[in-house]
């Protein structure tokens, strides 16, 4: 058995250069755990921080592997598991709701074929249940990547946004 | 009296959000040059005798907060900036953060330097990480022109702002969830006391503000003619921002005079109901945390005291979602509490038990399938979660129900069928 203070996963060299750059970013600084592993997902296209990032993130920073793991499992927006190259978070909260996101989530199923929390075959697409990502004001919304794309209450419009992905 | 101010929105589009000389263009740093003058317990007299209460949901009297930031004794203290703006429905933040940075910041050193910190910390919700480039380029700017830094201006005020970035988690906007989360750990609320004025970030004293509370600080401190107070009503003077979200005409973002009417905000700036077949349902004011308005309070003026008296969640994150009929109440309640339910850190059992068993009953109660005893049961339990969460999140999760219950009772009735068996 492997010992627990080592990672499962071999680190892929060009994510290492990609860590370092990040964490001098972030001047080294530990307490900035958080940001650092948000932009450690966002360097992988998969959009989740392998095993191995976790551990030299943690040995680079010099904080233990479980804090580490304990940050990646609380918040939401970061992920231990490979995702979609472009997860659709539809948010879910109420004044997306009473605009209909509900129906905006059954034309992505459509669309897609695809189920809530599945990914296409190609890795390609999964939709996502999230809270407010404060775009209330051109609900219903869903954010890519981080970026926001409102007024979805058309499937032409959707089909418009599915487009921009790329 | 006017519906649509402008005055901690007053430089929105008057300047570029990029640039600190665009900003110092149209009188930026003023107000920070006249801070570095006062005294610190001068600057919170001012906000006192404005009457402003914090912007993030809790209304704390923002002067009395300074004053008690200053007289903690500590070498060290920190001045947090809450833009983790979580509550759903609120957006206001947003706007600030992107049109104004820099007035932001300026609130922020003033900040420092009244109640005698040396740090501060913007804790930023990853949902707006967009514009983190802008906030540190911004930080940049103010360092290099020495408005942060040592010795600014002169005035032998040592102070740094950093910017750190939250990762989705609504609870991390609450005072200790944050400071656990500004040292790089998993957001739980801590255990009270000790308080967060005494020892927040790192254990420091800490004294954290709003996003719109820290914007509010440079045009109070030039105000010298009182267009803030001669705004409002005579008990709540000034104005605030809202988010009007939902099923009307024109959601967006509006400055108001404290006393504008909830009708006004509905028919007047947000352009009424979009669809004229559907006639409104209820207001929830202040987020998912806030309480329900039913169509007979709309006239009920937007002032702390004012919704109090109505029952109504005393402006909170000022945030207004309008709902229409197409939504049933019971479905309204089902949707605030799946946020919580999803929310819900899980550290003590009244809010995790109580968040999961409530959901529970709601479904019961939408299928009407319910007795009197589960209607009992769920009030039981909402009471509960109030008084014996540890966080204010467990506190406030049933606000909206609980209101509910009061304002549409027959939605909560025991179907016949039911009852009798
Ligand atoms: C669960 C929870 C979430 C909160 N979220 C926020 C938030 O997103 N933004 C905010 O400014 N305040 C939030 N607050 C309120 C803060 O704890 C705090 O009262 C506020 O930031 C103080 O600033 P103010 O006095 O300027 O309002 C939240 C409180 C709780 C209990
Ligand atoms: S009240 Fe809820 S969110 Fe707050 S500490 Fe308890 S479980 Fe966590
Ligand atoms: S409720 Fe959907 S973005 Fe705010």
């Amino acid at each position: 058995m492997k010992p627990f203070t080592q990672a499962a996963d071999v680190l892929d060299k060009e994510l290492a250069v990609k860590i370092d750059g990040i964490i001098s970013a972030h001047n080294g600084d530990a307490t900035q755990l958080v940001g650092i592993l948000l932009d450690v997902e966002a360097a992988v296209e998969r959009h989740y921080i392998p095993e191995s990032a976790a551990y030299y993130v943690a040995q680079k920073l010099g904080v233990k592997p479980t804090q580490v793991y304990d940050v990646i499992s609380f918040y939401t927006a970061l992920h231990d598991k490979p995702r979609a190259k472009f997860t659709l978070e539809v948010c879910n909260s109420a004044p997306c709701r009473v605009k209909d996101s509900d129906k905006l989530v059954e034309t992505l199923k459509r669309l897609l074929n695809l189920e809530v929390g599945e990914v296409t075959y190609d890795g390609r697409f999964s939709i996502e249940k999230v809270p407010c990502f404060g775009a209330c004001d051109v609900s219903p919304a869903v954010r890519v990547n981080g970026v926001v794309y409102g007024h979805l209450d058309s499937e032409e419009r959707i089909l418009d946004m599915l487009q921009q992905l790329n | 009296m006017s519906k649509k101010v402008c005055f901690i929105t007053r430089n929105f589009g008057k300047y570029d959000p990029d640039s600190l000389k665009s900003y110092e263009s149209i009188g930026g740093f003023t107000a920070l040059r006249k801070a570095l003058k006062m005294d610190g317990n001068e600057i919170a007299d001012v906000l006192a005798a404005n009457g402003v209460q914090g912007r993030g949901g809790a209304a704390y009297d923002m002067g009395k907060k300074w004053r008690q930031a200053r007289e903690v004794k500590g070498e060290h203290k920190c001045v947090v900036c809450n833009a983790d703006e979580g509550e759903p429905g609120t957006f206001k933040d947003r706007e600030l953060l992107t049109n104004d940075p820099f007035q932001l910041l300026e609130g922020m050193i003033i900040a420092g330097w009244s109640v005698g910190a040396d740090n501060g910390y913007i804790y930023m919700r990853e949902e707006y990480s967009h514009l983190r480039p802008r906030l540190l380029s911004a930080i940049a700017q103010c360092e290099e022109a020495g408005y942060l830094g040592d010795n600014i201006l002169n005035s032998g005020l040592n102070y740094r702002i950093h910017l750190y970035s939250g990762a989705g988690a609504y609870v991390c906007g609450e005072g200790s969830a944050l400071s656990e989360s500004i040292e790089g750990k998993a957001g739980r609320p801590r255990m009270k006391p000790p308080f967060i004025k005494q020892c927040g970030v790192f254990h420091l004293p800490t004294c954290v503000n709003n996003v719109e509370s820290l914007s509010l600080v440079p045009p109070l401190l030039l105000d010298d003619e009182g267009y803030y107070k001669s705004q409002g009503t005579e008990d709540c003077p000034g104005t605030k921002m809202i988010s009007v979200s939902g099923n009307v005409k024109n959601p967006g973002v509006f400055e108001v005079p404290f006393g504008i009417t909830i009708r006004e905000i509905v028919y007047d700036l947000a352009g009424g109901m979009e669809n004229p077949e559907y006639p409104l349902r209820l207001v929830q004011l202040g987020g998912a945390s806030g309480r329900i308005c039913a169509p007979s309070q709309l006239d009920t003026p937007y002032t702390y005291k004012g919704m109090r008296q109505a029952d109504l969640t005393a402006i909170g994150s000022g945030a207004v979602l309008v709902v229409d009929e197409r939504t049933s109440v019971i479905g309204f309640l089902r949707m605030t509490q799946e946020f919580f339910s999803h929310e819900s850190c899980g550290q003590c059992t009244p809010c995790r038990e109580g968040n999961r068993h409530i959901a529970m009953l709601l479904d019961k109660i939408a299928a009407g399938e319910h007795t009197q005893k589960d209607v009992d049961t769920l009030k039981k339990f909402a009471d509960i979660m109030s008084c014996a969460s540890l966080c204010g999140l467990g506190e406030t999760a049933q606000s909206a129900l609980l209101s509910a219950m009061k304002r549409f009772p027959e939605v909560f009735a025991v179907k016949e069928e039911v009852a009798v068996r």
